[in-house]
């Protein structure tokens, strides 16, 4: 798995330098961290030539209030050609959450990027329907972030 | 057979009875239980229908999928706030009489998940006749709430049972349940809380459908 590392990195390079930030190979795992602005570009591109023809997953992390880029969009891509696996990293900071929307790459990412949205507050730009999909559609906040109270915002009643 | 031919030559042509025993009486012995499995109390009330725990001994077996034919909701595990619009709606569908047990400590009083994502007990919702305790309760426990249930309905009056047609009656029925499909939650919700100003019960918002009949 060390092997096809680089090469991958090196690849996605050679197409734009710009499009990586920084890489991370633990556990045999490879972390790629794409510039927001970036992101649905280096997607397409590992689509239609890397054979990445499946998104496993998107997922949110809040890394914290006191972080400065607090939010992370994490990507799961699989290829079921070659059977290899990648995860795209986004930083995003508090006070600008926006991230392109990747729906025209791959349409499952519709409802990933609802939850991401719902449970995190990150906004997808370009994405055709976002709302939530998880929380009632009246919710108060978003029920993942760290600074958000275990009970909610109000007490739950009927009156 | 020997009963009944005991009870013709004891018995005279007429006998004079309370209404509302006679009709008590009915109403007891063929309790049927709408099918409302929430959580893991579902796994135990399924159970108590099973054969080790035969609830028709009481008359209560006869588990129906649809509202219109229940006369007791068995609220059986946690009641997530996205799903308490769907419970109270498929309480106002049920015809009068109707009863509910709140099965668990989860649906009693949230149990031990005291957060944003669960109805901290469902009588805020419906009005609860026998409250349950247990995590899960035993499938006895369940059977006792039954038998508690039907010494409950034997002190009723005939008369507090009649189906209400009032205007608040019906306001319960006709919002929606489903949640709001059109405009997407980037932008200010005001239909949304227009919609629920409109009607005093919150998380009833009229689903797209339901305002286009309306029309």
């Amino acid at each position: 798995m060390s092997e096809p590392v680089p090469e991958l990195v090196d690849q996605v390079k050679a197409k734009n330098e710009s499009w990586v930030a920084n890489y991370k190979f633990t556990f045999g795992e490879l972390t790629i961290f794409v510039p927001r602005d970036n992101i649905n570009e280096a997607c397409t591109f590992l689509k239609n030539e890397k054979g990445f023809d499946m998104l496993a997953d998107i997922c949110g992390a809040d890394r914290g209030p006191e972080e400065d880029p607090r939010f992370e969009v994490n990507y799961h891509l699989f290829s079921t050609q070659h059977y290899g696996r990648v995860r795209l990293k986004v930083l995003l900071s508090e006070d600008d959450p926006h991230v392109e929307t990747v729906v025209t790459v791959w349409r499952t990412a519709d409802w990933h990027e609802r939850e991401t949205f719902d449970m995190f507050g990150v906004i997808f730009d370009g994405h055709p329907d976002l709302r939530r999909i998880l929380l009632p559609s009246d919710f108060d906040g978003h029920a993942l972030r760290k600074d958000y109270p275990l009970r909610g915002y109000e007490p739950y009643s009927m009156n | 057979m020997g009963l009944e031919n005991t009870l013709f030559e004891s018995l005279p042509d007429v006998v004079t009875v309370k209404l509302d025993a006679v009709v008590n009486w009915a109403r007891k012995s063929s309790l049927w239980p709408a099918t409302f499995g929430l959580a893991c109390c579902a796994i135990e009330m399924m159970n108590t229908v099973s054969s080790r725990n035969d609830l028709s001994r009481f008359g209560a077996e006869t588990f129906r999928a649809s509202p219109r034919q229940a006369d007791v909701m068995i609220v059986s595990g946690r009641v997530s706030r996205k799903m308490a619009p769907v419970l109270r709606r498929i309480y106002d569908q049920m015809p009068e009489p109707k009863w509910v047990i709140s099965m668990g400590a989860c649906a009693t009083s949230g149990g031990v998940f005291d957060n944003y994502a669960i109805v901290q007990g469902v009588d805020k919702i419906v009005p609860v006749d026998i409250y349950v305790p247990g995590c899960p309760p035993r499938p006895e426990m369940l059977v006792h709430a039954i038998t508690m249930l039907q010494d409950k309905i034997m002190k009723e009056s005939v008369k507090d049972r009649r189906d209400t047609f009032e205007p608040e009656s019906r306001e319960s029925i006709v919002p929606g349940t489903l949640p709001v499909t059109e405009g997407t939650a980037l932008e200010k919700e005001t239909e949304i809380e227009v919609a629920q100003n409109e009607t005093s019960r919150p998380y009833t918002v009229p689903s797209r459908h339901e305002r286009r009949r309306s029309y």
